[in-house]
């Protein structure tokens, strides 16, 4: 596999990136940026001071990357089935749901907190996912 | 002051998931595929995320409050129990079919609208069916 350190720039930023906006609100509002609380709580109420206003922060960056990025952003995505899409995101509205996190609120919140619980979460959801692809690749649906 | 914040955090996110790459299923399902052409670059994004955030909630850990006065939240579960790892479960599987988790699936429905829209429709679903509070 050729590698080029190059390809690591945009992670690197991107990452740090998050971290900070991670790091903004819980040392600004002590409050954890996680995307699927922020959804479900933020949709459905009671506390509707601050997660609407982070929705709206990541909404102003969605039409950001449109304008500046393009499709080349969501690479893959327009290849994907409308059916498996709805079956998938179902799984990962439930899932996060269920486990109270997803890559955010434990890959980054939960572990820069140091929990332990993020850490089962974020090795559970690491190895399944990685195992589904190994299955998708076995069996053709790469 | 505090709705500031968290626009700017939103903002902040939004911006870093869709440089670091996240919001690509093509790119995501590069990372998770170990036995093909593994792209390992996506485990940098966690990496440097880490590293950024850890010392300001380290900073915000010492000081017992956030800036704003307001006590730090913590999670309102805390036990390893089967439905962080069941759901977690059901996550990675969603994750490793689709190549879209939650924060980079809001972005790319700036981008491919229909096929974010589907997966977003069905994911708040989840999220709303998941639990009662």
């Amino acid at each position: 596999m050729a590698f080029d350190p190059a390809s690591l720039i945009a992670p690197i930023v991107g990452g740090a990136l998050i971290g900070l906006s991670a790091g903004v609100l819980r040392l600004g509002n002590g409050q954890i940026a996680g995307i699927s609380g922020i959804l479900r709580i933020g949709l459905r109420g009671p506390d509707r001071s601050w997660r609407p206003a982070f929705l709206l922060g990541v909404a102003l960056a969605g039409l950001l990357a449109a304008w500046r990025g393009g499709p080349e952003l969501a690479a893959g995505l327009e290849r994907a089935s409308l059916p498996v899409l709805v079956v998938a995101g179902l799984l990962v509205g439930v899932g996060t749901g269920l486990g109270n996190g997803c890559t955010s609120g434990h890959g980054i919140c939960g572990l820069a907190r140091f929990s332990k619980r993020s850490l089962v979460a974020v090795l559970t959801f690491m190895a399944v996912a990685v195992l589904t692809v190994l299955v998708r690749r076995a069996g053709g649906w790469l | 002051m505090r709705g500031a914040a968290a626009l700017l955090a939103g903002l902040l996110f939004g911006i870093g998931l869709a440089i670091s790459g996240m919001t690509s299923p093509d790119k995501v399902i590069g990372f998770l595929d170990i036995t093909g052409a593994w792209d390992p670059s996506l485990a940098f994004v966690m990496g440097a995320g880490l590293l950024v955030a850890a010392p300001l909630f380290l900073i915000a850990r010492r000081r017992g409050a956030a800036l704003s006065g307001d006590a730090l939240g913590e999670p309102a579960e805390q036990t390893i129990d089967a439905k962080l790892i069941g759901g977690s479960a059901l996550f990675g599987l969603g994750w490793g079919v689709s190549g879209l988790c939650p924060g980079p699936a809001l972005i790319d429905l700036f981008i491919q609208p229909v096929q974010a829209g589907a997966f977003c429709a069905a994911m708040i679903a989840g999220l709303l069916i998941s639990r009662r509070d």
